[in-house]
């Protein structure tokens, strides 16, 4: 027997859902425009920026040259078979320095750090919201978009290029103990095999990129944050949104920033 | 019940005048469909101590988050200090809002600094204060509000009723001439609410600003106001003294008032 299912406005849901997603994107690029425009001109947030400098990068840095330390044991493990069985073995420092410096250590820092530093903002920001603390900065003839946003914009854009160094260096060193376990080998003779083939392309591209993620970090937490609703829900909300959507959009640029690279960085 | 449409007694007895700190006039603000303030008056002279009262929902936040800014209302008219502030832009609104002191309903303190980074942190921002002087007027300010023991702790480290006046001190931290009061005595035990309305008027007489109260506790408020306005659906039912509302036949005020207790 049929029974009558409830009705529903298809259209006008799935219209709605387009309008609420063109509107977040809209007020996104709004914001960071507002965000960009404020960090250039007085009163310069010194203290401030540094303050987001310290919180986002020497606090990352355990976490980051951890990950970045396991990403190399790994690389060294799983790579190691697979040369062996081409009879390539020799590659294994390159293949382990390359894919560190050009992908894994990128990528990693910056997903580490979005998760960290992200949700961090997210629910800072949105706690501030909710209990009136960032009504209480602007009444104060203080700019929140200034203080807040822009400062944490860009201490991320600075420190993610540093922890991605440090993720980079962590990986390839434990790779060489990885490595140097199973075939004795010098760190100094992993390092010039590693790097022989390497060329300054291969290097600071990639690493450099990893400004934009944390252009896209701060950028999103700071929004998500600063537009929190719905008390201390809105606020759990603000943190998980803040980490899901930068991590997605990290990825997502990474795609486009490789191929970028490999267009204007050739190696 | 239905209230008569009884004309605001401020019409009959005060009249605007330009040098009034604060002359709001046909303010309107809606959120949607629902219409939060319809053509709100209100003007406070210099020293006055108005108090806001209205059920929950009748818009009397949002009438004060108007008056700093923070809210742009539809339509209407809010004049600070002598200059216009719905249109102005951010420096110029900031220049103003160095003028008017807010404590927020739950204090708003910034939950990252302590008590004395509080009060300190709109003096670092806006004034040329060497570091002496102005950790001597933070200090100042806390004693002037009982806090001065407190001064190194977390506003997660002391109770409600502490964290509101720490919040008092610091909107008086750059001398304002307007202070603007959402809820200050809510959460508060009857002790404390009374302290707070103490202090409120120890403040008003040693430094005659001009103030908007908006509050529920119409006890407290007795001790402090010079008039009350009373909001009904967003609109101004009465403006008066205490005993212009105990005076009147508006059915609203006379529920209003025996609701009150």
């Amino acid at each position: 027997m049929v029974t009558d299912l409830p009705k529903t406005d298809l259209p006008k849901i799935v219209e709605g859902w387009f309008v609420s997603f063109f509107e977040w994107f809209g007020e996104l690029g709004l914001f960071c425009v507002r965000v960009a425009r404020e960090s250039f001109g007085a009163p310069w947030e010194g203290r401030e920026f540094i303050r987001q400098m310290d919180d986002i990068g020497s606090k990352s840095f355990p976490l980051v040259a951890l990950a970045g330390a396991a990403t190399g044991v790994v690389l060294s493990l799983q790579t190691r078979d697979s040369l062996t069985r081409f009879g390539a073995q020799a590659m294994l420092p390159a293949v382990i320095v390359f894919s560190l410096i050009k992908e894994s250590g990128p990528v990693i820092t910056a997903l580490i750090v979005s998760g960290r530093v992200g949700a961090g903002i997210g629910a800072e920001l949105g706690s501030m919201r909710v209990t009136e603390q960032i009504d209480a900065m602007e009444v104060s003839a203080v700019n929140p978009y200034k203080f807040l946003a822009s400062t944490r914009v860009l201490a991320c854009l600075c420190m993610l290029p540093l922890l991605t160094l440090t993720a980079d260096a962590s990986g390839i060193f434990m790779g060489w103990v990885s490595t140097t376990l199973a075939h004795p080998m010098t760190f100094h003779f992993f390092l010039k095999s590693g790097l022989k083939e390497a060329a300054m392309n291969d290097f600071l591209p990639p690493t450099f990129k990893t400004a934009i993620f944390g252009l896209i970090i701060g950028f999103v937490s700071c929004f998500e944050g600063m537009r929190t609703q719905g008390g201390t829900a809105g606020v759990g909300r603000s943190a998980t949104s803040s980490v899901v959507l930068s991590s997605l959009f990290i990825i997502l640029a990474d795609v486009i920033l490789v191929r970028l690279i490999q267009v204007f960085f050739p190696s | 019940m239905t209230s008569t449409a009884e004309k605001p007694v401020a019409d009959q007895t005060k009249q605007p005048t330009a040098e009034a700190p604060l002359v709001v006039s046909g303010l309107r603000k809606s959120f949607g469909s629902q219409n939060v303030l319809d053509g709100v008056d209100l003007t406070a002279d210099r020293g006055q101590t108005i108090v806001v009262l209205g059920k929950s929902g009748t818009g009397k936040s949002v009438l004060l988050k108007l008056m700093v800014g923070l809210q742009k209302p539809d339509s209407g008219s809010i004049r600070i200090l002598g200059q216009e502030i719905v249109g102005l832009d951010m420096d110029h609104l900031n220049e103003i809002r160095k003028k008017i002191g807010f404590l927020f309903q739950q204090a708003a303190l910034y939950d990252s600094l302590t008590v004395a980074e509080n009060v300190e942190f709109p003096l670092d921002r806006h004034t040329t204060l060497p570091d002496g002087e102005r950790r001597e007027k933070v200090r100042t300010l806390l004693a002037s509000v009982g806090m001065e023991d407190a001064s190194n702790k977390l506003p997660s480290d002391i109770s409600g009723g502490m964290q509101k006046r720490v919040g008092l001190a610091r909107a008086l931290a750059l001398d304002p001439e307007i202070l603007l009061f959402d809820e200050p005595t809510s959460g508060l035990d009857p002790i404390t609410t009374a302290e707070i309305g103490e202090l409120v008027v120890k403040l008003q007489k040693e430094r005659n600003l001009t103030s908007v109260v908006v509050t529920h506790d119409i006890h407290s408020a007795k001790s402090f106001a010079d008039r009350f306005v009373l909001l009904r659906e967003g609109k101004v039912v009465i403006d008066g003294t205490f005993s212009q509302l105990e005076q009147s036949s508006d059915s609203f005020v006379v529920q209003f008032l025996k609701d009150a207790g």
